[in-house]
């Protein structure tokens, strides 16, 4: 490889290439039965600047890939636009959208699967070559032996099949496939996850070289968050088909707005034993894209969340009980239930969610709860024993719950360059989440 | 917070200790020496973690561990000796005729005292009852593993979804577990159940023992399999890149469950992963693997300040975020290669940055890295460094001459 590139420091021309607006990307069953649809990506406001990174990072099932592939339309969008230089791609169709596709390539997470095993590595480099009839066959030919060559390959690997390759050659071939076209923009669906570290360390170098020589705009989807601060210039924290917080990288890794990305930054492991950095361990797991809360999205695990004003006293650790306790009972009310339970809930017999006292015991046996609140959980739990579970979720939201669980809060500005993130506590009324995060999670010790 | 607690915890006595493990799989292109003479020690309560690249030998040695090695892979020397009075016990009692008396014996009398289908070895009686002994893994046959599983040592394995059994509800999964190993069935067994999700952090368990592995997230699976596990109580659990599939945030919780649970049952536990900073939080003791040797052992903090071995360096510098000044990440050039061979020479030679002359000739043997360092080995030829390279090198072409004649007779 050249030795000469060299990074520049800023790369990015602030020309906007690709545009989203309130971008929706919903999955549904189409069934005479169907549910609820999988809001995968729900209301995605982003731009790209022509030749920067922008990371997009995220829990698995945060609708991070299926954002990357509705932005080169490998999957059509429910609503919104999507503009790539100035026009909307989600409109096109036939062979506008063939051509349209030259410009907007994607690398796949899994280099074992995203080849195929029949095809030589030629081929397969070739193909899409073929499909846009570029050319002359010959001219194609030569084109793939530079490509190998770009990409670190030799030119006697065009016979050769992708087993005869390890990880990391073969998300080689993966990346000339999508360069074939000299595209401006390449979607990387994880590119470097399912390789080594010392084998991502090339990859990585390898997409910087690609980028300045090129001149290529790179949506780098992640779940590393080390290698996202590494490679990109800009990043999107997603979550639960939310753009939660969006910023410069280095200031956004460096002091996080966004409660989630304050736990996201927290839960890496630090590649040193010294550390003694404190975490915010999140509890439970992302709700169902199905059945989004509503109110923010993040509510129902965010450690900052605003307590209604009489209960912001309360002891943390009850507090977190009820926290649990709302957590079980929407769990449940999600859990599908067999037709004979249905039919027992029906004559009023026994279900297996009617042991309250149980669950009251191992949730609050052992802390102390003032009277106030448990007058509100006996009038909970009264909800419970007539099997109303609708009804004991709303009066829980009712009593505990505040404006994170009502309103969908709006993407603040939080810094001179432009990052915003989505929380209510960016309010004038409330405590910052990074100055509550100093008193509570950090200031313990 | 719980993570810093387990260092500062003085180590009890050896739990297992792996001898000069040879593994090797016989395909009929090759023969893959997968584990090529691997040593390491851990102690009760303690954390040992296995670091290395893919196809360095970390998975393969977890399974010699377990006796799950099978056709066509086969252990072909060493010894895998695992200590726990209550598993040796009951092993003694069903195989008497396999049950060596080693019992004040010197290590030269015990070649002799030991026949060739022996596989528990008791060096103290109490009465008619073992007090203390070891168990060979390797030599245990199939009809004794059972016992030694589970109850001895326990294994989870990186992806929870294929070590669940997806027609069965979880509970009936666990249930089995507490059957086959503790005899427990039926409403004892529910209610064992239920506590054992409970102590993984399973919220209402009660109702999640009747669902099915799909129903649950991967966290939730990962914590499932942790649950099933511990169900018969082992000494020993073995950890095979339990995180690698899991998101961040579900990482540290898990991470966070281990470590509470070894602090909770004074568990040991060997640590498997290819992921630095993981490591970094839950292991004591690392050991890192290249090509199927160990070529660096030392405590975790020792292993990130100084790392030895020029392999150990270059993992180390690859990590991205290590150099926050330089646009370019450090690599080390070259593939992992595949030892067909018998080591004659360091198998990362042809990779390293400080190679000379012997490394192509020699093959460098675990020794500590200076006079000073009894905690701290690396198997290079650069080290001890306190003498002089030549002195240096002769010291490994000895033992390795020396291990190479013990192996001949």
């Amino acid at each position: 490889m050249s030795e000469t590139i060299q990074r520049e420091t800023e790369v990015s021309s602030g020309e906007t290439l690709v545009d989203v607006e309130n971008l929706k990307t919903y999955y549904e069953d189409g069934g005479l039965l169907s549910d609820e649809p999988v809001k995968a990506v729900d209301d995605v406001t982003l731009h790209i600047e022509r030749g920067e990174t922008l990371g997009l990072v995220g829990e698995s099932g945060c609708g991070k890939t299926t954002l990357g592939r509705t932005l080169v339309q490998l999957e059509s969008a429910t609503a919104g636009t999507v503009e790539f230089d100035g026009t909307d791609v989600t409109k096109l169709s036939g062979s506008e959208l063939k051509n349209w596709r030259r410009n907007a390539q994607i690398v796949f997470q899994d280099p074992e699967s995203s080849l195929n095993d029949r095809m030589t590595v030629g081929e397969i480099i070739r193909e899409p070559l073929d499909v846009h009839d570029w050319k002359s066959p010959r001219e194609r030919r030569q084109r793939v032996r530079e490509l190998l060559e770009t990409v670190g390959l030799r030119e006697e690997h065009y016979y050769r099949y992708p087993h005869q390759f390890s990880g990391g050659q073969r998300q080689r071939v993966g990346i000339a496939r999508a360069l074939a076209l000299s595209p401006e923009f390449i979607v990387l669906d994880e590119p470097v996850s399912a390789l080594d570290v010392s084998v991502q360390a090339k990859i990585l170098n390898l997409l910087e070289e690609l980028q300045n020589e090129f001149g290529l705009t790179y949506l780098f989807i992640a779940h590393d968050l080390s290698v996202v601060r590494h490679i990109c210039d800009r990043v999107a924290v997603m979550y639960l088909g939310n753009i939660m917080e969006v910023g410069p990288a280095e200031e956004l890794f460096a002091d996080p707005a966004n409660p989630y990305t304050h736990a996201l930054l927290s839960a890496i492991p630090e590649a040193d034993p010294q550390s003694d950095k404190e975490r915010i361990t999140l509890r439970g797991t992302p709700p169902s894209p199905r059945d989004p809360p509503t109110g923010c999205p993040f509510s129902t695990r965010c450690p900052a969340k605003i307590r209604p004003e009489k209960y912001r006293d309360t002891d943390d650790e009850l507090w977190e009980r009820i926290e649990v306790f709302r957590e079980v009972l929407r769990e449940r009310d999600r859990a599908e239930r067999s037709l004979s339970e249905r039919a027992r809930a029906l004559i009023g017999m026994d279900t297996r969610f009617s042991d309250v006292d149980e669950m009251h015991e191992e949730l609050f046996g052992d802390v102390a709860v003032p009277p106030s609140i448990q007058e509100q959980l006996d009038a909970v739990e009264e909800h419970l024993r007539d099997n109303d579970e609708a009804g004991a979720i709303d009066l829980l939201r009712e009593e505990f719950g505040s404006e994170c669980d009502t309103e969908t809060p709006a993407h603040h500005e939080v810094s001179a360059a432009g990052r915003t993130s989505l929380c209510h506590r960016h309010k004038d009324e409330h405590e910052e989440p990074a100055e509550f995060f100093t008193h509570t999670v950090f200031g313990e010790q | 917070m719980s993570m810093q607690s387990p260092r500062e915890r003085t180590a009890g006595e050896t739990v297992l200790s792996v001898e000069n493990l040879r593994t090797a799989f016989f395909t009929d292109k090759e023969t893959i020496r997968a584990v090529d003479g691997v040593s390491f020690d851990v102690r009760e309560g303690e954390t040992v973690g296995i670091v290395g690249e893919s196809g360095s030998g970390k998975s393969v040695t977890a399974r010699s561990i377990m006796g799950l090695i099978k056709s066509p892979g086969r252990v072909l020397d060493g010894a895998v000796n695992f200590r726990d009075r209550d598993v040796l016990s009951q092993l003694v009692d069903s195989n008497r005729k396999r049950t060596a008396d080693v019992a004040g014996l010197s290590d030269t009398e015990r070649a002799n005292a030991v026949d060739e289908d022996d596989f528990a070895f008791v060096e103290e009686w109490d009465g008619d009852e073992p007090a203390d002994g070891y168990i060979d893994v390797t030599r245990v046959p199939d009809s004794a593993l059972r016992t030694l599983r589970g109850n001895g040592i326990a294994m989870i394995f990186q992806d929870p979804l294929s070590s669940l059994n997806p027609v069965y509800t979880v509970g009936n999964q666990i249930k089995e577990a507490l059957r086959l190993h503790q005899g427990l069935r039926g409403q004892a067994a529910t209610e064992e159940a239920i506590n054992l999700l409970e102590a993984v952090s399973i919220p209402d368990a009660k109702r999640r023992i009747t669902e099915y592995p799909h129903q649950f997230s991967g966290g939730m699976r990962q914590r499932a399999v942790i649950a099933m596990a511990l169900a018969c109580e082992p000494k020993l659990l073995i950890c095979d890149e339990p995180t690698t599939a899991l998101d961040v945030t579900i990482q540290a919780q898990i991470l966070e469950l281990l470590s509470d649970i070894q602090e909770e049952r004074g568990l040991s536990i060997v640590f498997i992963t290819h992921d630095m900073g993981v490591m970094a939080e839950i292991a004591d003791r690392l050991n890192v693997m290249y090509a199927g040797e160990i070529v660096e052992t030392a405590p975790v903090e020792e292993v990130f300040a100084n790392p030895k071995h020029p392999y150990t360096q270059g993992l180390l510098e690859s990590i991205p975020g290590r150099h926050p000044g330089e646009d370019r990440l450090r690599t080390i050039e070259g593939d992992v290669p595949t030892p067909n061979e018998p080591a004659t020479d360091c198998r990362f030679a042809p990779r390293c940055p400080e190679a000379f002359a012997e490394c192509e000739s020699v093959h460098p043997v675990s020794v500590p890295v200076n006079e000073g360092a009894s905690d701290h080995t690396a198997a290079c030829l650069l080290y001890p460094d306190d003498q002089s390279r030549e002195s240096a090198v002769e010291t490994h072409r000895r033992r390795g001459e020396d291990s190479e004649e013990a192996l001949n007779e």
